[in-house]
């Protein structure tokens, strides 16, 4: 009934996330001992050039001032220079967050899927072996960091097996698809190229899977949990006591509600997940943004920095409005109750 | 002499759980008549509610305890139904309405969503179709008094107010045209008005379906205003079965005299002492008479032995050995 009002004021919040987000950011990049133009120009350049170039990048300018400068530009689609690569940093983000992209959504699809089919597995066989066998390995997957997990899944299957690739996007023997979305899979799918596809998957399945094991079972435990304590509440059995069979009570009655607890920590989950991606992309050698975001940070290339982790935190932000949508089209309670009413 | 509908022999329900069993039930024994009302009256925790899903074998499951004894419905064994004959039964002969509305609906569903699935169920195999099922789910919520069932239908619980949840619950249960009817505390967490109304429904679909209920109630107001008979329970199993009237004007168990005395009056004649102790632990019941150690009137017997039913007479029966002799 009131759905679209909940989502203006949905995003309404999101926009001032982003504005406290792009406050905090450039503060703390601004705030970094060093001077990001002596950086640039080497230690060798004159005074008078380095004196330069922080006027034109507005270095000399009190901070607030500079991130007005930078708030404008950024409305202008104009991210700054890195001065790492030399080209405009939105030209690199282009480049660099196509690939990052593939690899999260990749690796978001497998933490829901898996994440809650082992959930409703370890809910509906609770006590017994298999659950047990599920809950062993939650553990071991929450508690291994996502690069311990990339270094054994490299070593076992990149180099003791030799059945994945180990570096890159694509082999190199493959023709790229033409670059429509930036997601290699996609692209191929789109141009009907089946060997680019597979190809592309293979090389995606081993970054992914490393990736999402943390947040999957985590999935699968709150799964397991709400499931079993929604198993308990009256509306499960007056459904079975009104004759409604035990497959649509377990799939039905009993499922949608306890997702709702799992989609909403999906969300979060996928923020670690860009979190742990700086370190397995360089472990993959991934050419995508979190790699390029290490690059950047160790030669303190700061409008670079500033863009790389605005762009994350736009991304962090969409695909929480697009959970809480998800949660609130599932569940009536937080779609139709406003708060104070 | 009416036809039994119901006839729960000796019922036994122990749940597992750490360390050992709570023997929960104790040897229930419970008959019901077609048609007939019937009240069952007791403390919380005294079983109530558990005796009525063993009845409609939705126990909770993940103890793996079997319930013993007999559950006797028309001549077949609910205790030993296979699975599609349990749906058949629950679908088409006995049906429930649970203590609080609010959590028997769920809540991520529309009314119309849970109303017509339970009407698809039960009529697949009539082949009726979702436009008739949709007719059959509004006149149901007609039956139940409740304007508008068009815009109910599309509403979610939490858009409806308790008693209009409570009304969607009773169109729920009697989806059907049963025969027995279980209401377990119909309206408890309502005002009294809405209450009253609720009973008073309840009673008018049962003479018109023809339709045996089962009412379970704290309430002796209740229970004497609504029911032809009554059960008395205490921890486990019955202490004293007799017609409404005559529980009411002759209470013989303690433990009935002792639950008739808490009831306050509105002539606030005096104050009401109460009944000392509470229901007793399942994991370690007392021995004999699990009314012993609360009873005032308690004999060396009662700690020893579970006492027999004694027949008073036609229509009243007591399971306190006060009574031996005069049965």
């Amino acid at each position: 009934m009131n759905f679209s009002r909940y989502l203006i004021r949905r995003l309404g919040y999101s926009i001032f996330v982003l504005i406290g987000l792009s406050i905090l950011v450039f503060m703390i990049a601004r705030l970094v001992p060093g001077d990001p133009a002596r950086a640039a120009l080497g230690p060798r350049a004159s005074e008078e050039a380095v004196e330069q170039l922080r006027s034109r990048l507005h270095l000399d300018q009190p901070i607030y001032v500079q991130y007005f400068y930078w708030l404008k530009s950024l409305f202008q689609g104009d991210l700054g220079e890195s001065l790492f690569t030399r080209r405009p940093v939105i030209e690199d983000i282009k480049e660099f967050l196509p690939a990052t992209l593939e690899l999260a959504i990749f690796a978001g699809i497998l933490m829901a899927f898996f994440g809650i089919l082992f959930g409703v597995i370890s809910a509906r066989y609770s006590n017994t072996w298999v659950d047990n066998l599920i809950r062993v390995f939650a553990y071991l997957g929450i508690a291994t960091p996502a690069f311990v997990v990339a270094i054994i899944l490299l070593l076992i299957f990149g180099m003791y097996f030799e059945v994945f690739p180990t570096i890159g996007r694509l082999s190199a023997w493959i023709d790229a698809p033409p670059k429509i979305t930036g997601l290699l899979t996609i692209d191929s799918l789109l141009t009907g190229n089946f060997a680019a596809f597979f190809d592309a998957l293979k090389h995606l399945l081993l970054p992914a899977i490393s990736l999402s094991l943390g947040g999957l079972f985590q999935e699968a435990r709150i799964t397991r949990s709400s499931m079993i304590e929604n198993s308990k509440k009256d509306y499960t059995y007056s459904m079975r006591a009104y004759g409604v069979p035990e497959r649509v009570v377990i799939s039905k009655y009993l499922f949608k509600p306890s997702i709702i607890p799992t989609i909403s920590i999906l969300g979060l989950d996928f923020a670690s997940l860009m979190g742990n991606a700086f370190l397995v992309e360089l472990l993959f050698n991934w050419p995508g943004l979190s790699r390029y975001g290490i690059n950047v940070m160790l030669r303190k290339d700061v409008e670079a920095i500033v863009a790389v982790i605005m762009v994350l935190g736009v991304v962090f932000t969409v695909v929480n409005i697009i959970v809480d949508i998800i949660v609130a089209y599932l569940d009536p309670r937080i779609r139709l109750v406003e708060k104070g009413e | 002499m009416k036809e039994v509908l119901l006839d729960i022999k000796d019922l036994q329900v122990h749940f597992r759980v750490y360390g050992g069993f709570l023997k929960v039930l104790n040897g229930t024994n419970m008959r019901v008549y077609s048609g007939e009302k019937v009240g069952l009256v007791g403390e919380t925790g005294c079983g109530k509610t558990t005796t009525m899903k063993a009845v409609m074998r939705i126990l909770p499951k993940p103890h793996g305890i079997t319930p013993e004894g007999k559950i006797i419905f028309k001549n077949k064994n609910v205790l030993s139904l296979k699975t599609q004959e349990i749906e058949r039964l629950r679908r088409n002969e006995i049906s429930m309405i649970f203590q609080d509305p609010t959590a028997a609906l769920n809540p991520v569903f529309t009314i119309g969503e849970q109303l017509l699935d339970v009407f698809r169920y039960s009529k697949k195999n009539d082949g009726l179709k979702g436009k008739t099922l949709k007719q059959m789910a509004v006149d149901s919520l007609r039956a139940v008094a409740l304007p508008d069932p068009e815009r109910i239908l599309a509403s979610y619980p939490i858009q409806l107010s308790g008693g209009m949840r409570q009304r969607v619950c009773i169109a729920l249960a009697l989806a059907n045209q049963k025969q027995l009817l279980i209401a377990d505390e119909p309206g408890t967490s309502l005002d009294v008005t809405i209450q009253d109304q609720i009973l008073r429904l309840i009673h008018r679909l049962a003479e018109e379906r023809n339709m045996a209920v089962i009412l379970i109630s704290h309430s002796l107001g209740v229970i004497r205003e609504w029911t032809e008979r009554v059960y008395v329970m205490y921890a486990g199993s019955m202490v004293e079965e007799a017609t409404t009237p005559k529980l009411f004007s002759q209470p013989l168990h303690p433990y009935t005299q002792a639950l008739m005395e808490c009831v306050p009056r509105l002539t606030g004649m005096k104050t009401n002492e109460g009944i000392p102790g509470r229901i007793p632990d399942y994991f370690f019941p007392p021995t004999g008479c699990r009314f012993h150690p609360r009873c005032p009137k308690k004999m060396a017997i009662c700690q020893e032995e579970k006492p027999p039913f004694y027949q008073i007479d036609d229509n009243h029966q007591v399971a306190c050995y006060l009574y031996k002799g005069e049965s």
